[in-house]
């Protein structure tokens, strides 16, 4: 049985009389990718950040690498954490910081993963280069467009090397080209570094992408692949509840009407 | 009627604790001196010029009023005794930190906020650093160092200010001017003048991270932040002034 990297059970968290998560129990294993598909204000983004102890939560438990972090003090939370890539859904990059700096951010910052200044600069360096923008270090972050800013978060996230990464609807907002790009950049980092992933999308073609194909690191392109399909799992959101949790062939052969809205015209919920 | 004043107490209770927090990380690792420094200079030096505005202006109408005020008496050569004392006790402490308040607590709140809302902090957060103890705690320091350092600027060029019109209006006399405003000056004065915008400077900067951290809902909540942080923290420093006055004058061996 693979190590369990993010359980939740039976977890509630709620923002004043909203519940923005109900009861609320899955498990994430060692290897897998899930990809969280819902509506707006299903509940997916507080989902990643409930993972990382960034709310509280009002009944349930959280366990982080098979560490309990319900409701932990921030101070306890920080060594943890270091092990967690996040991307948030508007990049949320320092805007008064380089990019440089913004990519060195985790090293200089978190306790653990300190490391001496000469070996900062290639580690930024390698980080940028995997998303394919090493050129920008001394740019700002309001000088690059939207997706080499979300290239830049994803930099920013895998630059420590963590085991589990979480990525807040990465391709919202951009052009099906960007989109792509962005999708082909979570698809090699989980074959080259075999990272473990949560994937919060509206996009079904999203998850095709993660289920179907994988990385060729000599063409450095995707090509298809259905054993790809075996690791990823669907999960979808209604309204802070999980209605659905499996894989994609049983995500297809859904007759719930909402479900199958996110398998059928995709393009129709994209906004 | 209880679930009107939930709101208040809860935003009450909250300041008090973000305070706490403020306050405990200056006794705790990791200390960000750049940070520090860094916003010395933006809330500090940068409020220079509006300090020396605010100090020459309001020490010029100071003599200019009290001049005539004396000049009943046939006192005129009094008059820097008057401005110096209503502006080392009173008037440098509280226009300093009203202007300091005007400009800083609103420009950290919209920092604040804006950071709040692109969800800055949170990654900051999920990135390995406490947003108190980064941004709050730094912000807090530079203020209490540098609000007392602005107000003997403003104290000074308030001086200088009354002097000026005194020469121009009433033809006083340079040595007599300076030798009584010196002389009127006890150390408890002194001591009154600088305690007071210390105790400000807290208020200040706390009540500016305060409505930047908790802004929400877009550029309209960074607004909102920003116009409620300035107005509370002018009120809390004409309030807090108060009962420090009030203290200091029933105590007053301080």
């Amino acid at each position: 049985m693979p190590e369990s990297l993010l359980r939740f059970e039976d977890v509630t968290v709620a923002f004043g009389e909203l519940q923005a998560l109900r009861n609320l129990s899955f498990n994430v294993l060692k290897g897998e990718t899930r990809i969280i598909l819902g509506a707006a204000g299903s509940g997916k983004t507080v989902l990643l950040k409930t993972a990382m102890g960034l709310n509280p939560v009002a009944s349930g438990k959280v366990f982080l690498f098979d560490e309990d972090i319900t409701n932990k003090p921030e101070q306890d939370l920080f060594d943890i954490r270091r092990k967690v890539g996040m991307l948030f859904q508007e990049s949320a990059l320092f805007d008064s910081m380089t990019i440089a700096q913004n990519v060195a951010y985790p090293l200089l910052n978190q306790r653990a993963n300190r490391m001496p200044r000469d070996q900062m600069e290639p580690a930024v360096r390698d980080s940028l280069r995997f998303v394919e923008l090493e050129h920008t270090l001394t740019k700002y972050p309001s000088e690059l467009s939207g997706g080499m800013r979300r290239r830049v978060a994803i930099a920013r996230a895998v630059v420590t090397k963590p085991p589990l990464l979480l990525y807040d609807s990465p391709t919202a907002g951009l052009d099906p080209i960007t989109a792509h790009t962005i999708m082909a950049l979570i698809i090699k980092e989980r074959d080259v570094d075999n990272t473990t992933a949560l994937v919060v999308s509206h996009r079904y073609q999203d998850g095709n992408l993660v289920a179907n194909f994988r990385y060729n690191s000599k063409s450095g392109r995707l090509d298809p692949s259905p054993d790809a399909a075996a690791n990823t799992v669907y999960m979808v959101m209604h309204e802070g509840s999980l209605v659905f949790e499996g894989r994609q062939t049983d995500l297809e052969s859904s007759k719930d009407s909402y479900i199958s809205k996110f398998v059928k015209r995709p393009e129709r919920d994209a906004a | 009627m209880l679930d009107i004043l939930k709101g208040p107490i809860e935003a009450i209770q909250d300041f008090f604790l973000l305070t706490g927090r403020a306050l405990r990380n200056v006794f705790r690792q990791p200390h960000y001196l750049d940070d520090i420094k860094l916003q010395m200079d933006a809330l500090g030096v940068g409020s220079v010029p509006i300090v020396i505005l605010t100090g020459a202006f309001s020490g010029a109408v100071m003599g200019l009023q009290m001049g005539r005020a004396l000049q009943q008496y046939g006192q005129t050569g009094r008059t820097g005794t008057v401005v110096s004392i209503i502006l080392v006790r009173e008037l440098g402490p509280v226009l300093t930190s009203l202007m300091v308040a005007g400009r800083n607590a609103s420009g950290i709140a919209s920092e604040l906020g804006s950071m709040k809302v692109t969800e800055q902090i949170d990654a900051m957060r999920a990135l390995g650093t406490d947003p108190i103890q980064k941004l709050v705690t730094p912000r807090m320091i530079a203020t209490a160092i540098m609000l007392p350092c602005l107000t003997v600027i403003d104290d000074f060029v308030g001086m200088f200010g009354g002097w000026l019109i005194g020469k121009l209006v009433y033809n006083l006399d340079f040595l007599q001017y300076w030798s009584q405003s010196w002389r009127a000056l006890a150390w408890s004065d002194v001591r009154q003048g600088l305690f007071k915008p210390f105790i400000f400077s807290f208020v200040i900067s706390l009540i500016g991270c305060f409505y930047g951290l908790r802004a929400s809902g877009g550029t309209q909540g960074v607004g909102r932040a920003t116009t409620q942080a300035m107005v509370a923290a002018s009120v809390a420093v004409l309030v807090l002034d108060l009962f420090l006055g009030l203290i200091f004058v029933q105590s007053s061996s301080f």
